[in-house]
């Protein structure tokens, strides 16, 4: 997959590796323990005994799709700022001390929410619940270490943004594809919001949203489920919830016809990327649709046998590359994408009818059983691969608990995904991948080095229904 | 995301530390495959590595043709296709992959254990690798990507300073020949120079199988063996040249449309099985591989708020890799952020690390050593290390020793015999436009 947002990362490893149901073909069972604090914190226990390892998740639900203009990218700056310290553990001391006991950290924010992690040996479990408890209330928030870190912010989105082409236009097609709903603006945030952030705007935020009631806790690796569970009761049993503020509705109007973006932006290649207004499984009227749409991303895009690859890439010889993606798993509704890069000597024009022509032929006939059972075969191998990481196991069950799924989700994926039909795949391909609820976005690269680059003037629209 | 972890980084420098459990068994099929191979029975999953002398070091001249030859592997094979390879794979959820580096190409399959499941994935791997057909049409089409792929590469200023960097420290050595080629060699390439390649280069006297998962040992020994007879026996190819290190600064600057200016700094470094490699793994550690404990990144990001990015690394290849340093920053501040990382290297040469941070360090990389070997596809990475490199069987269980017995006399005196910054390479992309 080439889109490279964290969102779609995760999304994409979601997609292919959930846990297994009880019962599966393979030896490995389900094996969750849940439990609630009082203080409303969720916590959740994942034992795997292959290694004496235990990684260490706390997930707010707080992410860029709470944001507004304004204040894009605040979520994400206080990600940043969870590091700086509190009066406990001042400056760089939770660094020193999770590196001191041979952790590694980080963490990630999203559309939908804020993750921190921890990996360690497992008998410093302790260490690394103390630290997230503590700064779940306690951070200090310094305003020399903000200015410092805001910078270093900026210097992120440069890096991953401004200076590249592909993620400017796929910035571009969420702000054309959501006129306002939470999806709209980027992760990271406008430059002009990062240039106006106060410490003041953070702190406020962390006192809104970070709170046991806002929070969960996943412990995966050769735990004791409840052992751990007393020591989240130690840790964070003591912290008070807080009441959050009532999220509001978010959903986009209608889009009532196709939207078009153009960026111009210096660059090599043109890059086209399509999105298609799409349910999502917390928001579906039939909870079929959602892994339908899964399985119509498989059939175009999973691996080298599918539809993208077969066609565009080596029959037509019109793509050097092209993908299709769609999380069914996010808080709100979302886009089914379909993003390219035209092969040497074709047209962004040209491959963008190609595309279609996949639409339409979704649209009009049934995916071969040969292609569903492909599809399906790989779903059911990744969810096995998936337990090969504590990292996969627990952020699938952080993100589906936060975003309001519940974990028990995971476990009917494969069933629901085996269950969908070639009607179901060609009833959601001709509901939703329909030209007046696409989006389409063109990166028209501008000359890098006083040549001139090849560009490309996307043609109107002249797509077949 | 806080901090972009370095996975090549960290495999090449901080392999890991005893994981007792883990017992790895070598042997060498009868046609010298060298096998290393370790049991993980608790998932059913089978996981193996081929890897060849075969990286792009190996270009010689014909920049990009161990990349091509690698992409093109499973384009055909037998009597399949490349669609037919990619059903045979994927019908039964395994996953097929190759990665050129720059002293080495591993071909590699991930695969349920079930039999049913297994056979056809094993099948096709060993065809794929064994008897590639390199059909003409997909030959044709490998070139226009590879041709798509270096503009891509142009558009990054990051890819645009690597390849300037690898070129000012190597020169003419093979090490500074573009694993992606350059547009003219690639379309120079010709489909006979490809075979030739393959046929030189994958061959079973320069090949280390690596295997993890739920297998025995009998089990393990028949698929190597079943590898090994679809083989050519061959010859391993002469060792690389030694690598010559730098008499001169360089400084070399590219101007580039990007709101950022990318900065690399280094010279030679070392090989694998160097005697100093601990005492400069320690060290390195502390000066720019740790992340937030670091030297480099406490001056450049945490206190100056100059980079996102900023790290250092040795990349010990079968010859002398380089020794990098990192960052990106806004245009404008790429002198004062180069400034600020050279004198931090410069000062931890002369002074080596303090007590408190070679400590800090120590517990960092002891204290760490469940980790790395948590997962099949770690374990699997670190039998590829330990077989290709031919580093003792021992070597996991030994590292923690080796590690707590350097001091920092031993690390000073390491980097002052190896690094000279005043003889280094500094490349600077971004910040301008041309003309």
């Amino acid at each position: 997959m080439r889109l490279k947002t964290l969102a779609m990362a995760l999304a994409t490893t979601l997609l292919w590796n959930a846990a297994a149901p009880a019962g599966a073909k393979t030896s490995i069972q389900l094996n969750v323990h849940e439990y609630k604090l009082q203080n409303g914190m969720k916590v959740m226990v994942k034992p795997d005994r292959r290694a004496p390892v235990a990684v260490v998740q706390v997930w707010y639900k707080v992410g860029s799709a709470d944001e507004h203009s304004g204040l894009t990218g605040i979520s994400h700056m206080l990600e940043h700022m969870m590091f700086k310290g509190t009066k406990r553990y001042p400056d760089g001391a939770f660094s020193r001390i999770i590196a001191a006991n041979g952790g590694e950290e980080n963490a990630f924010t999203s559309t939908d929410y804020t993750a921190y992690y921890e990996s360690l040996e497992k008998s410093r479990l302790k260490i690394a619940l103390n630290l997230e408890a503590d700064r779940m209330r306690n951070l200090a928030l310094p305003k020399n270490e903000f200015v410092k870190e805001l910078a270093v912010v900026k210097e992120e989105r440069r890096l991953r943004t401004d200076d590249d082409p592909d993620s400017l236009t796929y910035e571009q097609l969420n702000a054309t594809a959501f006129n306002h709903g939470p999806y709209h603006h980027p992760i990271i945030g406008w430059m002009s919001d990062l240039d106006n952030l106060t410490v003041n705007d953070v702190r406020h935020w962390y006192e809104t949203w970070y709170a046991p009631n806002n929070a969960t806790l996943v412990v995966a690796g050769d735990v004791e489920p409840e052992a751990v569970h007393k020591l989240a009761e130690h840790y964070f049993g003591g912290l008070k919830p807080r009441p959050l503020p009532a999220r509001k509705p978010r959903s986009e109007a209608p889009q009532r016809g196709e939207r078009r973006a153009v960026v111009k932006a210096p660059a090599e290649l043109p890059y086209l990327i399509i999105g298609y207004q799409t349910p999502v499984l917390l928001a579906s009227r039939y909870e079929w649709e959602p892994y339908a749409l899964a399985v119509l991303a498989g059939v175009l895009d999973a691996g080298q046998s599918s539809r993208l690859s077969h066609r565009l890439v080596r029959s037509q010889e019109l793509a050097a590359s092209a993908s299709a993606s769609y999380d069914l798993y996010a808080r709100y509704e979302n886009l089914f994408l379909l993003d390219a890069t035209p092969a040497a000597g074709h047209k962004v024009t040209q491959l963008e009818q190609a595309l279609y022509k996949e639409i339409k032929a979704l649209r009009t006939e049934l995916v071969r059983p040969s292609e569903l059972e492909r599809v399906k075969a790989q779903v059911v191998a990744s969810e096995v691969y998936g337990q090969d990481s504590l990292m996969t196991q627990a952020s699938n069950l952080g993100a589906l608990e936060t975003v309001g799924l519940g974990w028990k989700t995971l476990a009917r994926y494969v069933e629901r995904i085996k269950a969908v039909t070639p009607e179901q795949v060609r009833e959601v391909a001709r509901k939703y991948l329909i030209n007046d609820h696409k989006t389409v976005a063109v990166l028209e690269p501008v000359a890098i080095n006083g040549k001139q680059a090849a560009s490309v003037l996307p043609q109107p629209s002249g797509e077949l229904r | 995301m806080r901090l972009m972890v370095f996975a090549m980084a960290l495999l090449a420098l901080a392999p890991c530390p005893a994981n007792a459990g883990l017992k790895i068994e070598h042997w060498q099929t009868d046609n010298g495959i060298r096998v290393y191979f370790a049991r993980a029975p608790e998932l059913p999953i089978v996981d193996m590595q081929l890897v060849f002398d075969a990286g792009s070091a190996r270009d010689g001249k014909h920049p990009g043709i161990a990349s091509m030859t690698s992409t093109l592997l499973n384009e055909g094979a037998g009597a399949l296709d490349a669609d037919e390879i990619a059903i045979h794979f994927e019908n039964v959820g395994a996953a097929f992959g190759t990665d050129v580096e720059l002293d080495q190409t591993s071909t590699s399959l991930r695969s349920l254990i079930d039999p049913k499941l297994f056979e056809p994935a094993f099948e096709t791997f060993i065809k794929v690798v064994t008897a590639p057909s390199f059909p003409e049409r997909a030959f044709e089409r490998g070139k226009n990507q590879m041709l798509v792929g270096l503009r891509e590469e142009a558009q990054d200023p990051d890819a645009v300073a690597s390849k300037a960097f690898y070129r000012a420290v190597y020169g003419d050595h093979p090490l500074a020949s573009p694993t992606s080629g350059t547009e003219q060699s690639v379309r120079d390439l010709t489909r006979e120079e490809v075979q030739t390649f393959y046929k030189r280069y994958f061959v079973a006297e320069n090949a280390v199988l690596a295997l993890v998962g739920d297998l025995t040992r009998a089990q393990a020994e028949k698929l190597a063996a079943r590898i090994d007879h679809s083989m050519p026996k061959g010859d391993p190819p002469a060792p690389l040249a030694k690598v010559k290190p730098l008499t001169k600064p360089k400084t070399v600057n590219i101007p580039f449309p990007s709101e950022q200016a990318h900065v690399y700094i280094g010279q030679t470094g070392i090989a694998r099985g160097d005697p100093n490699y601990f005492p400069l793994y320690v060290g390195n550690h502390v000066l720019g591989g740790s992340g937030f404990i670091s030297r480099l990144v406490k001056q450049v990001r945490v206190k100056r708020g100059l980079s996102y990015e900023v790290y250092s690394y040795f990349f010990p290849n079968l010859v002398a890799g380089p020794f990098i340093i990192g960052l990106q920053t806004r245009a404008d501040q790429a002198k004062q952020a180069t400034e600020v990382a050279l004198d931090t290297t410069q000062q931890f040469i002369k002074e080596g690390p303090t007590e408190q941070e070679l400590k800090l360090a120590t517990s960092n990389i002891t204290g760490g050593f469940p980790l790395r070997t948590a997962s099949n596809a770690d374990i699997l990475q670190y039998l590829a290390l330990i077989g290709y490199y031919r580093l003792p069987l021992d070597y996991l269980n030994t590292f923690n020793k080796h590690v707590e017995a350097v001091n920092r006399a031993q690390i000073r005196a390491a980097f002052q015999k190896l690094l000279h910054p005043n003889r280094m390479v500094k490349v600077v992309v971004g910040g301008k436009q041309k003309g």
